[in-house]
Formats: structure tokens, sequence, C-alpha cells
């Protein structure tokens, strides 16, 4: 009986005997398995980096927003409409339970000005609160105050992005920056948060007191107690959705829309936003892997397609090996092992290149790298269930060649 | 020893279907060959001794009658029992010599070892000693494609020899090979047959079938002759 070594080495043997037609034959497998490794990467890496920035969001966070996201026949345009006021806040904080932070903001765009530098970014009017509801913290100087709010007082905090195009690697502490005709101090700038789920830098804002922006700078679009969002912290996860209800209760009330009436406002919540973008990147890396699946699937084909050729060729030699007692199942598991081996070495070629492109598009897309040993493993286990698959019908032909007919074949 | 019986046969017969003709390619074949002999079978094409060759050599089964070679009942046998038969009691020459192209004169000669599960050491030890017993003991890393008609020959001579087989089957060994080399390849049949070697030769060339202790005749899947050489 042979031994397994002994078929491992004709088999490889067999292979180098031609690189470069077992090179091309395994580049089919090669590309397959490059695409699902690094599709599979990426679609990982996406997924990750949507997670975060969600979660960098705020925790246990409700976004109430004017407008209705859906209305059959009838859209104002979300976020557009003046809906939503300062007392809408107040009465969510008094009236609605398991709510720990209520946290009005008014948005308007503007640039900014320090010293010859400019930079157009968006202005959040914030008080207090925004700070725990949207989970940004401090790196220099304070955040927003009561005071601040209180008095309007033209001070403002900057975004990470903001602070490195006005100030480079000076401390704006202290500085003075213009927004339209005013001025303004810089008391604060923040941590970086990094890219949003979408793609958006959520570094580049300028904050400052509610009132502030109100008066100050959105004054000419907006009403004097209107709001552009209000951002609620519950107080714990399993209270987001009994809290999202009373807060579209209380609203509906306070507009006063009648049952069967569409709402004027939206309220969203991280974890719905979460789940839909985490599913539509789910779908994404399946669709990604599946394409890729279709090219491995090609590449086991001239697997196929090669091995086929390689028995016709190799007709005397079976018939030859026969004749000094190779069994059927000697032959069987030699044509079958060189199958396996071109694969597997496909395989592992492919996870090299896979990992060095998704390498290369995530540094490019500044994506997270994810390559677990689930992605190797995975690699491995198509390209040997490839190689199984599609070395299995030539091997069979191989053994089951009579070997009289065989070595008399020229 | 050399009176007790290698191959035993009786009534052999092997039929074949071509379409609608059924062909007695073996029809009634009975002989006996003791172990240590040497014989030739000959015949025209067509006379079944390619047939006889193919079955005495465990690459065919009989379709009727008895067959026992050293012992084992080759009708009885399925694939992997015929397999083994071939790897362990028949040492097969052929007329292309049918080496590996591939492997180098050492490998080739170790193939029927590798099939027989013989550690690797022990295969390069047993080729190393039987290419210097064929006289290639300076040629052993050489490629097929660099050696001779003759040389090749021997190699397979070698490689047919590697498991110590009962019974040496050539087949038109001498075929491919000029006057020169015949008569070289045939001395060393000599030379293995007086060491004990049984050999049965397929060949229809008169002088080499000359060479043997006992020719074998055949015509029409039966036997017309069967002539012993005095001593």
């Amino acid at each position: 009986m042979i031994r397994t070594g002994d078929l491992v080495a004709s088999a490889g043997r067999a292979l180098r005997s031609n690189p470069l037609r077992s090179l091309l034959t395994a580049l089919g497998v090669i590309i397959g398995v490059a695409s699902v490794v690094a599709s599979v990467a990426l679609g990982q890496g996406a997924q990750a980096s949507v997670e975060r920035s969600i979660n960098s969001l705020g925790s246990n966070l409700l976004i109430v927003v004017p407008g209705a996201q859906r209305s059959g026949g009838f859209s104002g345009g979300a976020g557009g409409a003046n809906t939503l006021t300062l007392r809408d806040a107040d009465a969510i904080a008094s009236e609605v339970a398991n709510v720990d932070v209520v946290a009005p903001t008014q948005r308007a765009g503007g640039q900014i000005v320090a010293d010859g530098a400019n930079w157009q970014t968006r202005i959040e009017g914030v008080t207090p609160e925004f700070q725990i509801a949207r989970d940004w913290s401090v790196a220099s100087g304070r955040f927003i105050e009561d005071r601040d709010v209180r008095q309007a007082r033209s001070v403002v905090v900057l975004g990470a992005t903001v602070a490195k195009e006005l100030f480079a690697s000076l401390d704006p502490v202290g500085q003075q920056v213009r927004i339209q005709r005013g001025s303004y101090e810089v008391i604060g700038v923040l941590d970086t948060k990094g890219q949003g789920g979408f793609g958006q830098d959520q570094d580049d804002l300028v904050i400052a007191p509610i009132s502030t922006v109100k008066r100050r700078i959105a004054g000419r679009f907006s009403r004097p107690d209107t709001v552009s969002q209000i951002s609620i912290q519950a107080s714990q996860p399993d209270a987001i959705a009994q809290v999202q209800e009373d807060i579209e209760a209380l609203l509906r009330q306070r507009h006063r829309i009648q049952t069967g009436e569409a709402d004027d406002f939206t309220v969203q919540n991280v974890q719905t936003i979460a789940q839909a973008a985490e599913e539509t990147t789910r779908v994404f890396t399946y669709l990604l892997g599946g394409i890729a699946g279709v090219s491995l699937l090609v590449g086991g084909v001239g697997i196929m397609n090669i091995m086929l050729v390689s028995v016709t060729e190799r007709t005397r030699e079976i018939g030859l090996r026969k004749a000094l007692g190779a069994r059927r199942r000697d032959i069987l598991a030699q044509f079958g092992l060189e199958a396996v081996a071109l694969s597997l070495v496909g395989g592992l070629i492919g996870l090299g290149l896979g990992a060095a492109i998704a390498w290369g598009i995530t540094q490019l897309a500044d994506l997270p790298l994810i390559l677990g040993a689930q992605s190797a493993a995975m690699a491995f286990v198509f390209s040997a269930v490839v190689g199984v698959v599609f070395g299995a019908y030539p091997a069979w032909r191989a053994a089951r060649l009579d070997p009289i007919e065989a070595l008399r074949r020229e | 020893m050399s009176d007790a019986l290698l191959i035993s046969a009786d009534q052999l017969v092997k039929t074949y279907t071509m379409g609608e003709e059924v062909i007695r390619a073996l029809n009634g074949v009975s002989f006996a060959i003791e172990q240590g002999g040497y014989v030739a079978i000959v015949g025209a094409s067509g006379s079944g001794k390619s047939t006889l060759m193919n079955v005495l050599g465990g690459l065919d089964t009989p379709s009727d009658g008895r067959l026992v070679i050293a012992g084992q009942e080759i009708g009885s046998l399925k694939d992997a029992g015929l397999a083994e038969f071939r790897n362990r009691t028949i040492g097969f020459v052929f007329q292309s010599f049918n080496l590996l192209p591939r492997l180098s004169a050492l490998e080739n000669v170790e193939l029927p070892m590798i099939y027989a599960g013989a550690p690797h050491r022990q295969r390069r030890e047993r080729a190393r000693a039987l290419l210097q017993r064929v006289g290639l003991g300076e040629r052993m890393s050489h490629r097929p494609t660099q050696l001779s008609g003759g040389q090749q020959q021997r190699v397979a001579i070698a490689r047919a020899l590697a498991n110590e087989p009962a019974l040496v089957l050539a087949d038109e060994p001498t075929g491919a090979l000029d006057t020169t080399t015949t008569a070289e390849i045939l001395s060393l049949f000599d030379e293995l047959n007086r060491e004990g070697a049984s050999i049965i030769l397929v060949t229809h060339e008169q002088d080499v079938a000359a060479r043997a202790k006992r020719v074998i005749e055949m015509r029409d899947g039966r036997i017309v002759a069967d002539r012993r050489r005095a001593p």
C-alpha cells in the first residue's frame, strides 16, 4: 500500500514539472479567493466603521427633527419646517419619564475666519446638555456652560478639524475668531471623533451657545423659539422604545395633530439607525462576497478542465502505474490530490493577494482593516472544497481507465 | 524447488464482444509452467498471445477456466487484489519500455516499491543494487531521454525485478531494439534465468524465441505447439 508521503511527493512533482501551466490553472482560484477575502475584509471594515461612528453619536440617543420622514402625498421636506420649539424640548424634559438629558440645538452654516485663515463649516447652537447627549469630550479648554447660554456670550468651542484648519498646531483657546460680522472667543477644542457612518467628517463643526446662534448667526432665518433638532438621552437602552413612543404622543398632542394625520416631526433613535446601516453594509458584503464566490467557481471549472487534459495526456502513465501495482484508489488519490494541491496553493496565494488588496483599499478609504483567522480559514476551506469537487471527476476518469487500453494508447 | 509449479492454466477462455460478434481470444488454453522456467510464447498477431499475456499478468481476467499463479487463483481477484498481484508477483517488461520521462532511472526503478509501500531508504538501496546489476551503475540519475534504447530497457528490467516477482513477463522486449542491443538484452534474460528468475516472453521473432528453454506456439486462441529445448 502506497504511503501518503509518497502520494503527496508525487502530486508535487507532477505540478512542478509544468510550473507555468500549474500557475495558470491555479490563477482562477487565486483570483477567486483573493476577491472573496478582499470583499469580506472590506465589508467587515465598512461595517465596523459605521458601527463605530454611530456609537460615537452618543449612547441611548433619540433625535427629534422637524418634518415627517415619510408622508404619503405630502412632504414638507424633512428638517425644513419650523415646527420644533424650545418649549417642546422643555415639555419633553419635564413630562417624559426615563429621560436623562434633553438638548435642543439650532444649526447654522457659516464661514469662520481667524487671522487670515478661513473655513466653511457647520455651526451648532447648543446647551450644556449637548455634550452629554452626543458624547463629546473636550481636548482643551471647556465646553459651553449655562451662563454662556443665559448671557448669549460670544464664545465658541471648535471641532478638531476646524481647530486644525484655522490654527494648525497652535492652541486656539483664548484666540479670537470671526463669524459673519461678529467676533468670538475660543473657549475650548473638542476631542476628535473621526469619520461618520456615511463618510462625513464629524469633527468639522463649531459649537456656540444656542442663544448666541439664534440671535447673532441664524437670526435672519429662524423664528426666536424654534430649534432645528432635539437630542434626547434615555436613561437606559431598554427604555428607548417607550421614551420614543412617549415623545411622539406628547408632540402630537402639543402640535394638535389629529388621529390619522401625519406627524410634523420625526423621532429617530440610534439603535434603529445603527440597525439600518448595519443591514446595508451586511447586504453589501454578501453581494460582493457572492460575486467573488462565482469567480472562485469559475476557477474550479478551470482546474477541472486542465485536470481532464492532464488525464488524457497521461493515459499511458496511468496504464503503467496500474500495471506496476497502483490500485484504482491510488490513481484516484493521485489525481485528486493534484487538483486539491493546485487549489490549495491557489487559495494560499489568493489569501495573501486578497489581504494585500484589502490593505491597499482600506488605506485609501480610511477604513479599519479587519482580517481574521476566519477569512484565512474560509479561504483554506473554500479552495480545498473547490479542489475536491472539481478534481473528483477527472480523478475518477483516470482511476477507471483500463490498463490494457491505456498502455496501448500513444 | 525448480519443479514446483508456478503457473497452472486449465481450459482458459477469454471472450470479447465486438458489436454482434463474440470473439474467443482464448479458446481453451491449458498448460503448466514450473518455477525457474524460461518460456517464449510465439504466434502471429491475432493468435491470442497478447491476451494470454494480459491474463497471466493480472491486467485482465479469464472469462472461463482456472488460472493459478504462485498459489493465487486469478479469477477470484477484484481490482485491489489484482493490483497487489501485479505489484508483488509480476514484473512487466514492455516493448516500448514505458519509463516515466519526468523521473530519473533510479526513481523509475523505485516505482513498484512505492506502490508496495516500502520505506524510502530501503527503496533507494534496492533500486541502486538493481541498476548496478543490469550494468547502469553510472547512469542512475539520468532521465529516460538521456539514455539509449538498450539502456532504457535495462532500466525497465531493473524495475520489473524491484519487488522480487515470482514471474517476469516480457512483451516483445526486443521489438524496438537493434540486433546488437537485442543480443545484450537477451543475454541479460539468460543470466537472470540462471540466477533463478522465472521468465515468460512474448515475441514473434523466431531467433528471440530460440533463446528460451521452452516455446509455446499459439494460433486462433489455442496452443498448437509446445516444444522444450534439450537442456
